[in-house]
């Protein structure tokens, strides 16, 4: 017995800040978030709350605002993931197959990361400048000068729900794509010069080389990008917040509007809006964290 | 860029609250200490510009009309207090509210009120005779059930059109007469826009068009109904109301196409630079096109179009919080702010103009001379966008339907939208 408590011991002393602080900062205030969730504590008034079930997620459920939140969010979701990994594979590749002065472009598009959201909001707010023809200012202006008129646009002051997102979107494809293709440049790095050699031994074309060797290996890669992408979606607040501002019911996102909610005091309210952005996080992570652990089990 | 260190501010003081909150034990300890509890934390969200400049001078008359207490500021910044408001609700909500808070006069107040976080000052209005320096429409404003909560700093105007005399002679219009009605404003914008003025006024995102809409609101249903609009004495979803806004959707049309990407100041500079004929705006532009050396001759102002004799009114005010800490000192500080000296050192700074009707005129630059003039003679009407006729809860939804509104431009659902935040909650 005491011989075992040495073994485990001082690994479980290690440990223990960790899982106290972990287990009350991020279980014990998602419980508590939960439960407030469920009562109907609608205003900041000291006084003792009921239990309502529910309630608070049906009427969620039932108002205008709150789902054209969730569109917006899964619209945002879409176009920002497929555009980070399209932008972020394409560099990639460009530079897999090498240029010169390859670190100088490795900075630029890592740059942006460097930036922090609410920095680049504000620039892109005044970038994504609605108006057109001769008043045009940011980019229209730039479109304008180089004679891409066609290209002008309201960007998310007018049009449908996906021209509005995706313009929200194209900040934050902007930001990420660096560090989409920074992943995706250490996977083709990764990847030893043999299987290629013998790829091009057994006569395959440079696209069949890609498709059939080279991009398989990368979809441990992609999926990893696919969940950290995900997971900054779902969370992205502070980009819109300096674009749009905090009352634009057209780019308004769950995040946003549990901040709106915060704000008049509807902590109920708010604690639900928080714990339906929890649930739609976990429907995104939890596949991949059972897929990673299952994957480290068989090695 | 601003946003973001007033959101770096905001943390750090959830932070703080937390570390406070943590050893609350301890606190309690050191309240013998009687040299702390002079202290006197004045919680705003005057944290730069002509804010800070109008709140120096009131600490500086504190300093000599309260000499037992000691000043200490407690700003949050960032605009119209969004920031602010969120780091005292957590305040409020430990139980550790400042010895006094600025908020917006009138329902805004009324949150707090619901919640028991304000104590009501109605015998201190008396002890320091306010109830007579204050406009008797004022107190009426102020009064909740028979109690005021709070004790107004200046007071602003929100019905006012600032216009570029420029502009307008491309059209042949007069820029010191305003059109006698909405009808009339809507008739001088075709007549711009036929002389080649694009967007004839300048306007932007959120509270600002929420203000173009209330001015409207206003002159077409009168003060009394407009005023009812807001606790329910006059129907939201009534016909007139339909009326008002189909000529509100009208006037935002002859609107800038990039309204909603902009703010305030961009607006007023279209009209200073002559791109635009007008903006709804309240009375801090004055301020601000002192602070940018725009000439006098350069812009001309007149209340809305059909609000004349009205004056729509906003005021910073400070509280007696519930349980808040040095009761004596936060009196003194709510004393100085209602005093003549006191509100003279706050708006020659600011820019708005002083709640007393006693106020000596010339102490003050020429906008404000001829608004302070019109406080005493006008009507006295709440705005919704600046927390005198609503609640938080209230304009945030107004807010959201403004911007769906913006690019649907459908009366119908927007009239939906109000009638549903005009509910009282």
């Amino acid at each position: 017995m005491h011989g075992r408590i040495r073994t485990w011991g001082p690994g479980a002393l290690v440990l223990l800040p960790t899982v106290l602080l972990l287990g009350y900062f991020v279980y014990g205030l998602i419980a508590w978030t939960f439960n407030t969730s469920l009562t109907d504590k609608h205003n900041a008034r000291p006084v003792p709350t009921n239990h309502v079930g529910f309630e608070n997620y049906v009427n969620l459920f039932g108002e205008e605002r709150f789902l054209n939140s969730l569109k917006n969010l899964g619209v945002l979701t879409v176009a920002f993931i497929v555009g980070t990994l399209i932008f972020g594979l394409l560099w990639a590749l460009l530079l897999e197959k090498g240029v010169p002065g390859e670190g100088i472009f490795r900075s630029v598009f890592l740059f942006p990361m460097a930036v922090s959201m609410i920095a680049s909001g504000v620039v892109w707010g005044w970038l994504l400048n609605p108006s057109q023809g001769d008043d045009a200012r940011g980019l229209n202006r730039l479109f304008s000068i180089l004679h891409l008129n066609f290209l002008e646009n309201p960007w998310w002051t007018a049009g449908s729900r996906w021209t509005t997102m995706a313009s929200i979107a194209l900040p934050a494809v902007w930001q990420l794509s660096g560090y989409i293709m920074a992943l995706f440049l250490a996977g083709f790095r990764g990847i030893p010069p043999e299987l290629r050699e013998a790829a091009r031994v057994d006569g395959a074309s440079e696209f069949k080389l890609y498709r059939y060797v080279l991009f398989p290996q990368l979809s441990p890669i992609a999926l990893s990008a696919l969940i950290i992408l995900g997971h900054m979606s779902l969370k992205l607040f502070d980009l819109i917040y300096a674009i749009t501002g905090p009352n634009q019911f057209r780019t308004e996102v769950p995040s946003v509007y549990m901040w709106n909610t915060l704000l008049r005091s509807d902590m109920a309210k708010a604690a639900a809006i928080a714990i339906v952005l929890l649930a739609v996080v976990a429907v995104l992570v939890i596949p991949y964290v059972a897929y990673t652990v299952r994957q480290e089990s068989e090695e | 860029m601003r946003g973001g260190w007033s959101k770096t501010v905001a943390v750090l003081g959830a932070a703080g609250l937390l570390a406070v909150s943590a050893c609350g034990n301890s606190d309690d300890g050191g309240s013998g200490d009687s040299s702390a509890s002079k202290d006197v934390t004045v919680f705003t969200w005057w944290a730069d510009g002509g804010e800070k400049a109008g709140l120096d001078g009131l600490v500086s008359t504190f300093g000599t009309e309260c000499k037992d207490f000691k000043f200490v500021n407690s700003a949050v910044a960032g605009g119209a207090g969004s920031n602010a408001k969120q780091v005292l609700a957590n305040d409020l909500a430990a139980g550790k509210p400042p010895a006094t808070f600025q908020a917006h006069a009138g329902a805004e107040l009324g949150d707090y009120i619901k919640n028991g976080q304000v104590d009501d000052v109605s015998d201190l209005y008396k002890e320091f005779g306010l109830d007579k320096a204050f406009p008797q429409s004022l107190i009426d404003n102020l009064t909740v059930d028979g109690k005021i909560y709070s004790v107004p700093a200046n007071v602003h105007r929100a019905n006012v059109v600032w216009t570029s005399p420029a502009v307008l002679k491309k059209a042949n219009l007069d820029a010191t007469k305003a059109p006698a009605s909405v009808d009339a404003w809507i008739a001088d914008m075709e007549k711009l826009k036929a002389a080649g003025v694009k967007a004839p006024l300048a306007t932007s995102k959120g509270f600002a068009e929420e203000m173009v809409m209330e001015v409207v609101l206003l002159a077409e249903l009168g003060p009394d109904k407009f005023t009812g609009l807001w606790n329910g004495q006059t129907d939201m979803a009534g016909a007139d109301v339909t009326a008002a806004l189909e000529k509100f959707k009208k006037i935002l049309s002859f609107s800038n196409a990039d309204r909603e990407a902009i703010d305030w100041p961009d607006a007023l500079q279209y009209v200073n630079k002559g791109q635009a004929a007008y903006t709804v705006m309240g009375d801090w532009v004055a301020a601000q096109q002192l602070a940018d050396k725009v000439p006098d001759s350069a812009y001309t102002y007149w209340p809305a179009p059909g609000t004349a004799g009205n004056f729509q009114y906003l005021a910073d005010s400070f509280t007696l919080p519930t349980n808040g800490q040095t009761p004596e000192g936060a009196k003194c500080w709510l004393k100085v702010v209602g005093s003549a000296e006191g509100q003279k050192a706050f708006n020659t700074k600011k820019g708005s103009i002083p709640a007393r009707s006693d106020a000596v005129v010339t102490d003050y630059p020429k906008y404000q001379q001829a608004a302070m003039a019109d406080w005493k003679a006008n009507k006295i009407v709440p705005s919704c966008a600046h927390g005198a006729a609503c609640t938080l809860g209230q304009n945030d939804s107004i807010l959201s339907a403004m911007g769906q509104f913006s690019s649907g431009m459908d009366v119908g659902v927007l009239q939906k939208a109000l009638v549903a935040a005009a509910k009282p909650n």
